[in-house]
């Protein structure tokens, strides 16, 4: 097998934890079948790569410390044709959703989505996507080189951060035509509260079905002494506030209870609770992938419960 | 300023999704298609464009198949000028329906592409890009808010943590749409009805679909469920396991 390329990741200066996923498994993969783990940096996180021990060598893009999905994506394409890696590691992130499939595209070379894992025999790798809300994992079974895009959450952080003093190497790429241009990075407005500290949480999905019925889940919240949260949809439905969303886009929380109320459990959503201590949920779909992730669940409709839960309480 | 919004039908999550004889494909024969969620936002956020003044045009386009005449109709009803389905083939993956749009797009005058960040099967990589890499023109994807001034546009790209950053675009462009301003409306079933008695789709033949992914599928199941969730069975149990966990 050839050598791995893990495209890192970074925001404000720091790298992000799935490069530290991505850079664990590579470290795997080449323990098993040969090669050598390459890290990818961009702009001057080169100067942090003593963070990236467990790289066999890092190369450095160099270019703008602010992600640009133009110039990103056309210096990636110029080290994948000079430097012919088997695999290249791209987070499926906003970042990577960019970089991979234009990449792959334009060198006709395949790229496959929502990796939760990746495993190679010889020069084959074998790819399993969590497709269709998580509902299907789909085997590709494809030869290398290959475009390959990381769930966020599918690997351990820690397992590859680890420290060192990997070699870095100067990588002089092209850099696009300017077509496309950073501006500002832009924060998040101030929230009500931080959902990241909440030590329990009644988080709410798609189920609820309507803004008003919201209510029921803050009277739970209330009861409970928790903090409300929400998945997606709530958000993009204007229900509910951004700073209360839990996952991809939003945020990783670890509280000590995290009770889903019809929440089906995409990854995109899980990827941001998976660490909590004790997942509950409550979902009339007993094939919801939450049910996978939850260390308790019920299958009877959520307002039933809720009520029930709250009266009882009460 | 035109806009051509790209849409696609996926299977509905809520039903229940069966592997078919091959063990590598979804049996499609007891399943609802809809549109894609992500390719409504995109259409949503055209239409608000339009709406705001800053857009003149806006077609929508997708491939033709059960459900297409009608997904069509419904985007103009919802405020879209025209429609136009791709014949002529069967696109197996996203690369040869980013093929498919691609030739047809080839011809057509645009100032910017929609399309759906993702959908929930694109196995071998996101539409948007794709086409980018195809036309060879600038694609920015998780994209939430757009603006138009003059042959450019500024859009907002979701990061974690409900970070964005803020990016000018050259156009023409294509953009992955995560999420509109607003939900996606919905047409009444009056003004469909009426659009599909007055308007009609315009067909386009999709010419070569190119060699696709490069790769294939070797399987497709649910997961394994591992030991998974303790199922409980009333709200008693419910109490019972949240007093032990501290919570009352």
């Amino acid at each position: 097998m050839g050598d791995i390329l893990v495209i890192t990741e970074h925001l404000k200066g720091e790298f992000q934890d799935i490069t530290f996923e991505m850079l664990g498994k590579a470290k795997e993969l080449t323990g098993i079948s040969g090669g050598q783990c390459v890290a990818v940096t961009f702009g001057s996180m080169h100067g942090k790569a003593d963070e990236l021990g467990t790289a066999d060598s890092v190369i450095s893009i160099g270019g703008s410390d602010d992600y640009n999905p133009e110039s990103y994506a056309v210096a990636v394409q110029s080290l994948i044709r000079a430097k012919s890696p088997s695999l290249i590691m791209v987070g499926f992130t906003s970042m990577g959703m960019d970089i991979a499939s234009s990449v792959a595209t334009a060198l006709n070379i395949p790229a496959v989505s929502y990796c939760a894992n990746i495993s190679a025999s010889g020069s084959e790798f074998s790819c399993t996507s969590s497709m269709y809300g998580g509902k299907m994992n789909v085997v590709t079974n494809v030869e290398g080189p290959v475009l390959a895009m990381v769930l966020a959450g599918s690997y351990n952080a820690e397992t590859g951060r680890v420290s060192g003093l990997p070699d870095v190497e100067n990588f002089s790429a092209d850099s696009g035509s300017g077509n496309v241009r950073f501006m500002q990075l832009i924060e998040p407005e101030d929230a009500d509260v931080d959902i990241t500290q909440s030590n329990i949480l009644v988080a709410v999905g798609r189920g609820i079905g309507s803004k008003d019925d919201i209510e029921i889940a803050e009277e739970l919240a209330e009861v409970l002494d928790a903090d409300l949260a929400c998945s997606r949809p709530l958000v993009d439905a204007g229900w509910m506030s951004k700073s209360r969303q839990v996952g991809k886009s939003g945020l990783k929380v670890k509280p000590k209870v995290y009770i889903a109320l019809g929440i089906s459990g995409a990854p995109e959503h899980i990827e941001g609770m998976k660490s909590a201590s004790t997942i509950i949920a409550i979902n009339t779909d007993k094939n919801a992938p939450i049910f996978d992730v939850a260390h308790y669940g019920m299958t009877e409709d959520l307002f039933d419960v809720v009520e029930e839960l709250v009266e009882e309480l009460e | 300023m035109k806009i051509i919004v790209l849409l696609k039908q996926v299977p509905d999550l809520v039903e229940d999704l069966e592997v078919d004889a091959s063990g590598k494909t979804l049996d499609t024969n007891d399943i609802k298609f809809k549109l894609n969620e992500y390719d409504d936002h995109a259409l949503e956020e055209a239409i608000l464009l339009k709406e705001s003044g800053a857009v003149d045009e806006i077609i929508a386009m997708a491939v033709d198949g059960d459900g297409t005449d009608k997904m069509l109709f419904t985007a103009i009803a919802k405020g879209a000028d025209g429609a136009v389905k791709l014949t002529g083939g069967n696109p197996a993956d996203s690369h040869q329906l980013g093929k498919a749009f691609s030739n047809v797009l080839a011809s057509e005058s645009y100032d910017m592409i929609f399309t759906g960040v993702q959908s929930v099967d694109d196995r071998d990589g996101q539409l948007g890009p794709i086409i980018g890499s195809y036309l060879r023109i600038p694609c920015v994807s998780v994209v939430s808010g757009v603006k138009v001034s003059g042959d450019t546009a500024v859009i907002h790209k979701e990061y974690s943590g409900g970070m964005m950053g803020e990016f000018e675009v050259d156009l023409p462009a294509v953009l992955g749409i995560q999420a509109a301003k607003q939900s996606p409306r919905y047409a009444p079933v009056s003004k469909i009805r009426q659009v599909q008695e007055t308007m009609s789709v315009i067909e386009a033949s999709m010419g070569e679909l190119g060699s696709g992914s490069g790769s294939s599928v070797a399987s497709m199941a649910p997961p394994e469920k591992g030991a998974g969730a303790e199922m409980l069975e009333d709200v008693e149990a419910l109490i019972d396991v949240l007093k032990d966990k501290g919570v009352i």
